[in-house]
């Protein structure tokens, strides 16, 4: 491959459409190793459809995408080897109702991966006990609150050891109360040096986490930096407005 | 009231509710409807597994396997769109005819085996649309979640939609199964002795319509079980997945 065999995720001339809806107009990214990059911009302005098709869960238009070195975008690559390779967090859990929380985390690794029970389980309940989880795994999802049900959302994209983790909008639909438990598990991972890609609304926690910001509009990338100058001196007008707004609704 | 007080009563009571009549032939008809009992839940097994094949079938994506999806929507159109009553005179009359010089009798002169394939083809339609609607009730990020994870599609329908689609569909399943359980008396129209012929049989000896009454009870008391096994079956489910929500 004649892409920099370095970078974590690589994204050259992303298009994407849904019918006559132009999403993604032409996106070029790329994540080195261990970094935690945040995607922020308006709604519609393309950061979760992004995040899919990252995942491969929405084919794309125009477009390369390479991991670790390897295009995931040419014919004939198995996506489901590629997306064991990556975990995703999305905004509405998606959790398996009518599975335990142990049965959610345990089914990737026992279907997609070949371990054994016992294997998947040993792995679900430390990690279960790492995020103070250990007291919920025979519950169903629908037994948990917000904050937990994202919780072990994260933990079953973990269980599945990714090498990247996408992260979409993962504290949108939850209370403002049980927003910070779910970022502290995030502010974890990164300390870890999980390579991460997050699209989110919440601007103090990408300021914090972040070591690049990207301001998505309008299907593409217009401004990107680290967090210092995205937030402290935009340079794009449109930047500029959309941080205006967001300090004028107090979320920042 | 206003059965009991009718001119006509008096009459009605004598030919349809005689209890000597209902005692004299409550064990004969009994031992038919062990038959319809034997025909039922063999064909509910092989209907619950063809029904599912030709769901996932129906839902399978990608324009590679239109030729499939295609078959099983003819499938359901014919055999949704045939009375059944035709259907299985035609199977139980018409193909026997075409096993005329096969050697062990068993396909040429079988009404009990072509009647219950009748049954299975037909109601096999109408599950499989059952089942149809449960997939397609899962909401699309179940399987995203599922695909996501690296599983294959099969893994997904397996292990994520199916069980859930399976519990959404068990009250209009169960439906079916009370259909099933008295198109059943369909198999006497091919000279099969079940409980509906039985009571025919001696409706026509005694003249007297008890006989009837009688089949009429036995599937009630067959449907009543089976009714309320599915309600604790979806009880138990909610029990389990839902915090104390009513529901």
């Amino acid at each position: 491959m004649s892409a920099k065999p370095h970078a974590a995720v690589l994204v050259h001339g992303l298009h994407k459409s849904f019918g006559k809806l132009e999403v993604l107009r032409g996106i070029d990214l790329e994540l080195a190793e261990h970094e935690v990059v945040c995607l922020i911009g308006a709604s519609g302005s393309g950061k979760s459809t992004l995040l899919r098709c990252v995942n491969l869960l929405e084919p794309v238009d125009a477009g390369r995408i390479v991991l670790h070195g390897e295009e995931v975008t040419s014919r004939g690559v198995d996506v489901n080897r590629v997306r064991r390779g990556i975990g995703i967090v999305f905004q509405s859990f998606n959790l398996f109702p009518h599975m335990s929380v142990l049965r959610n985390i345990t089914l990737g690794p026992r279907k997609a991966l070949g371990l054994s029970r016992i294997e998947a389980e040993d792995r679900a309940n430390e990690l279960l006990a790492r995020f103070g989880l250990s007291d919920k795994r025979d519950e169903y999802p629908d037994r948990l609150s917000g904050g937990q049900q994202q919780r072990v959302a994260i933990v079953r994209a973990l269980a599945m050891q990714p090498a990247l983790l996408l992260l979409d909008e993962v504290t949108s639909a939850l209370d403002p109360e049980l927003v910070a438990e779910v970022l502290e598990v995030i502010r974890e991972l990164a300390a870890e040096g999980m390579t991460m890609l997050i699209a989110t609304h919440e601007m103090s926690f990408a300021r914090d986490v972040a070591h690049r910001v990207c301001f998505l509009d309008g299907g593409v990338i217009l401004e990107q930096g680290p967090p210092e100058q995205i937030f402290g001196a935009p340079q794009e007008p449109r930047t500029q407005q959309f941080l205006q707004r967001i300090v004028q609704a107090g979320r920042l | 009231m206003l059965i009991v007080r009718s001119p006509g009563w008096a009459v009605v009571k004598q030919r349809f509710f005689d209890r000597e009549q209902f005692e004299k032939s409550f064990p004969d008809i009994t031992s038919a409807f062990w038959l319809n009992v034997k025909i039922f839940l063999v064909a509910e097994v092989l209907i619950l597994i063809l029904a599912l094949g030709i769901a996932v079938v129906r839902s399978l994506p990608g324009p590679v396997f239109f030729p499939l999806r295609a078959l099983t929507i003819v499938y359901v159109d014919l055999f949704r769109g045939v009375p059944a009553i035709l259907v299985i005179i035609i199977l139980g009359l018409g193909v026997p005819g075409l096993f005329a010089n096969a050697e062990p009798d068993d396909l040429k002169v079988n009404p009990i085996l072509w009647g219950s394939v009748g049954l299975v083809l037909l109601y096999s339609a109408y599950v499989a649309e059952v089942y149809r609607a449960g997939i397609e009730s899962v909401h699309p990020s179940q399987s995203a979640a599922a695909r996501s994870l690296g599983l294959t599609h099969g893994q997904s329908l397996r292990s994520v939609v199916i069980p859930q689609a399976l519990r959404r569909v068990i009250p209009p399943l169960l439906n079916d199964f009370i259909g099933l359980q008295k198109d059943t008396a369909l198999v006497g129209l091919l000279g099969v002795v079940e409980a509906f012929r039985q009571s025919q049989i001696e409706v026509a000896a005694a003249f007297n319509y008890t006989p009837y009454i009688c089949t009429a009870i036995l599937f009630i008391l067959l449907t009543i079980p089976l009714a309320r096994f599915t309600d604790w079956l979806v009880a138990r489910d909610r029990r389990r997945q839902q915090a104390g929500r009513l529901v």
